[in-house]
C-alpha cells in the first residue's frame, strides 16, 4: 500500500474523532489543533490498528504528534 | 500524542520564564475554583483519633468509616497489635537498610513464609510499599525488544512500573478480551510478552473476566501478571484473589499484592512459582535501593496473612454487607459503577465534579467518609464517591451509611 492510499484510510478513520471538523493537514497536531485526550487516542489508534492490522506501541505514540507523522509510521509499520 | 502513563491535566502552553511549576497551574486553577465555591477540601482531611477499623473522628465529629481500603478490619486485631509491639520491643524500631545488606530480619523471612502459605506458592518477595512491588516486578522482567500488554485503566504503580522500563508498551480497552487478542496476536514472533491484569479494579470496584484472559494470554505463549491488591483476604475460597475465585491461579506466573488493605498495614509483595524467580532479589532496583519495612510491620503484616487464611466467616459478612450496600444505594436512586456487587468497593458515579464535591462534603456533616475519586485517576473522565466497605462494618452500621447517602443525595440533589 503506498502512502497515499495509507493516508486515505487514515484520513476516513480520522472522521469520527474529528469533531470540529478541523482541516487536516500533514501539520495537524493531535494534542493542539484536533485536541484528542488519551480516551480519544485509545480509540483512534485501535481504530488505526485494526484496520492495517499493525500494532503502534505507546512508545512509537510518543514520537507521534502530527498527522504526517502518523501516516508514515503506518507506512514504515506495514513494511515491517 | 498525549501520553496517557504521564499525564498531569495541565497544559504545556503555560510555560513561562523558567518556572517549572507553571505547568501545574491548570491544577492550581481547578483546585481553586473547586474551593472558592465553598466547599470544604476533598483532599486534605485529617483522621484526629482512629475508634476502630470503621470508626474515627474527624473535625472533631465522629464518623463512620466507608473508604479505607481496610477490607478484612485488621487494623486493630489484637494479636496483630500485640506481634507489633513485640517485635517493636525486640528488633528495634526500624532496619535502617535494603534487604540485600542490613535489612532483612527474621521477620522480613517469616513474613515471606506466611505469604507462600497463604498463596501455596514457591517464592515469594517482600516490597517496601505494594506501589515498589509493580515498579520493581514489571520495569525488571520485561526489557528493551519485550512488550507488556496491559488493561488501559491499570492502576498508576502499573503504569509506572511500564515507565521505569523499557519495554514496548501495548494497551488495550477496558477487560476486552478481544482488544487484548489483536494485540497479543500482532506482536512479532520471538518477542517476550507480559500481559498485566488486575483482580479488581479499584475506580469502578468491577472484576475482570481472568479466566477467559488468561487462557488467550497463555494461547499466545504470554507470561501473566496479575495484582490482587484489592481482593486478597476477601476474594476466592482461601482469599487468595479474583484468579483463585475463576480457578486459574495455577496459571498466573506473578501475583502482586499489597498489605495496605486487607492485612492492614503497609508494604508489598511478589508471589510465584517461577524456578528462577529469587534472581529478582538481585536485580530488581526498587527492591535493592530502598530500606526494608520495620520489625514491627513485618510482624503485624506476618501475623495478619496467617489469621486471614481463617477468614471464612468474615469474607461472607462482608460479601453481605457488598450486597446490601450496593442494593440499598441502587433503590434509592444512585447510579453505581457496576451493575452487580462484584468486590468490596462500591463507586457511586456522581454527575460532576462539583456536585461530588458537594456530596462528599453533605456525607461528612452526615458522619460518613467515602473517597472522591476525579480525573485523571477514574475512568472516562468520572467523577465517583468510592466507599469501600469493611468486615466490620456492622448490619446496622450499613443501614445508618444508607440513611446518611438518602439525606445528602437529596440535599445535594443527586437523587
Amino acid at each position: 500500500m503506498d502512502r497515499t492510499e495509507v493516508e486515505t484510510r487514515i484520513r476516513s478513520l480520522i472522521e469520527p474523532f474529528n469533531k470540529k471538523n478541523v482541516a487536516i493537514t500533514d501539520a495537524s497536531t493531535f494534542a493542539g489543533d484536533l485536541e484528542f485526550d488519551s480516551l480519544t487516542v485509545m480509540d483512534f489508534v485501535a481504530a488505526i490498528e485494526d484496520e492495517f492490522d499493525i500494532i503502534i506501541s505507546m512508545n512509537q505514540q510518543a514520537e507521534i504528534e502530527n498527522f504526517g507523522q502518523l501516516v508514515d509510521a503506518v507506512c514504515k509499520l506495514q513494511d515491517d | 500524542m498525549t501520553d496517557m502513563a504521564g499525564e498531569n491535566g495541565a497544559g504545556d502552553q503555560a510555560m513561562s520564564q523558567g518556572d517549572l511549576f507553571s505547568k501545574f497551574d491548570g491544577i492550581i486553577q481547578q483546585r481553586e475554583t473547586l474551593l472558592s465555591s465553598g466547599v470544604a477540601d476533598p483532599f486534605s482531611l485529617v483522621m484526629e483519633k482512629v475508634l476502630s477499623p470503621t470508626r474515627a473522628i474527624c473535625n472533631g465529629r465522629e464518623t463512620i468509616l466507608l473508604g479505607t481500603y481496610n477490607y478484612m478490619g485488621m487494623t486493630f486485631d489484637p494479636d496483630v497489635i500485640a506481634a507489633g509491639k513485640s517485635a517493636l520491643d525486640n528488633f528495634g524500631s526500624g532496619t535502617t537498610g535494603s534487604r540485600v545488606l542490613n535489612g532483612t530480619y527474621q521477620g522480613h523471612k517469616e513474613c515471606e513464609e506466611a505469604l507462600k502459605e497463604f498463596y501455596a506458592m514457591d517464592h515469594a518477595m517482600v516490597f517496601s510499599t505494594g506501589y515498589q512491588a509493580n515498579l520493581g516486578i514489571i520495569s525488571t522482567i520485561a526489557g528493551k525488544e519485550d512488550y507488556i500488554v496491559l488493561d488501559i485503566d491499570s492502576h498508576a504503580s502499573i503504569w509506572d512500573g511500564c515507565a521505569l522500563g523499557n519495554a514496548q508498551i501495548v494497551p488495550f480497552k477496558h477487560n476486552d478480551i478481544e482488544a487484548m487478542e489483536k494485540r497479543l496476536r500482532r506482536i512479532p514472533e520471538g518477542a517476550g510478552k507480559l500481559v498485566v491484569l488486575e483482580g479488581v479494579y479499584s475506580m469502578l470496584g468491577d472484576i475482570a473476566p481472568l479466566k477467559e484472559m488468561i487462557a488467550v494470554a497463555k494461547k499466545y505463549d504470554a507470561m501473566v501478571l496479575v495484582d490482587e491488591a484489592h481482593s486478597m483476604g476477601f476474594i476466592g475460597p482461601n482469599g487468595r484473589g479474583v484468579a483463585e475465585e475463576q480457578g486459574v491461579l495455577d496459571d498466573v506466573d506473578f501475583v502482586i499484592g499489597t498489605f495496605s488493605k486487607s492485612v492492614g498495614t503497609v508494604g508489598g509483595f511478589c508471589v510465584s512459582n517461577h524456578p528462577k524467580f529469587e534472581v529478582m532479589r538481585l536485580v530488581c532496583r526498587p527492591y535493592v535501593f530502598t530500606a526494608s519495612l520495620p520489625p514491627s510491620v513485618v510482624a503485624t503484616a506476618a501475623t495478619s496473612i496467617r489469621k486471614l487464611m481463617h477468614g471464612g466467616a468474615k469474607r461472607a459478612h462482608l460479601w453481605e454487607n457488598s450486597r446490601t450496600l450496593h442494593g440499598g444505594l441502587k433503590d434509592l436512586g444512585f447510579q453505581i459503577g457496576t451493575e452487580t456487587p462484584q468486590s468490596a468497593i462500591i463507586a457511586v458515579i456522581m454527575p460532576d465534579l462539583e456536585r461530588g464535591a458537594a456530596m462528599w462534603e453533605a456525607l461528612l456533616h452526615e458522619g460518613l467518609y467515602v473517597n472522591l475519586a476525579r480525573p485523571p485517576a477514574t475512568p472516562a473522565n468520572m467523577t465517583l464517591l468510592r466507599c469501600s466497605l469493611c468486615a466490620e462494618h456492622s448490619v446496622e452500621q450499613v443501614q445508618t451509611i444508607l440513611g446518611m447517602f438518602e439525606r445528602a443525595g437529596k440535599a445535594v440533589g443527586i437523587i
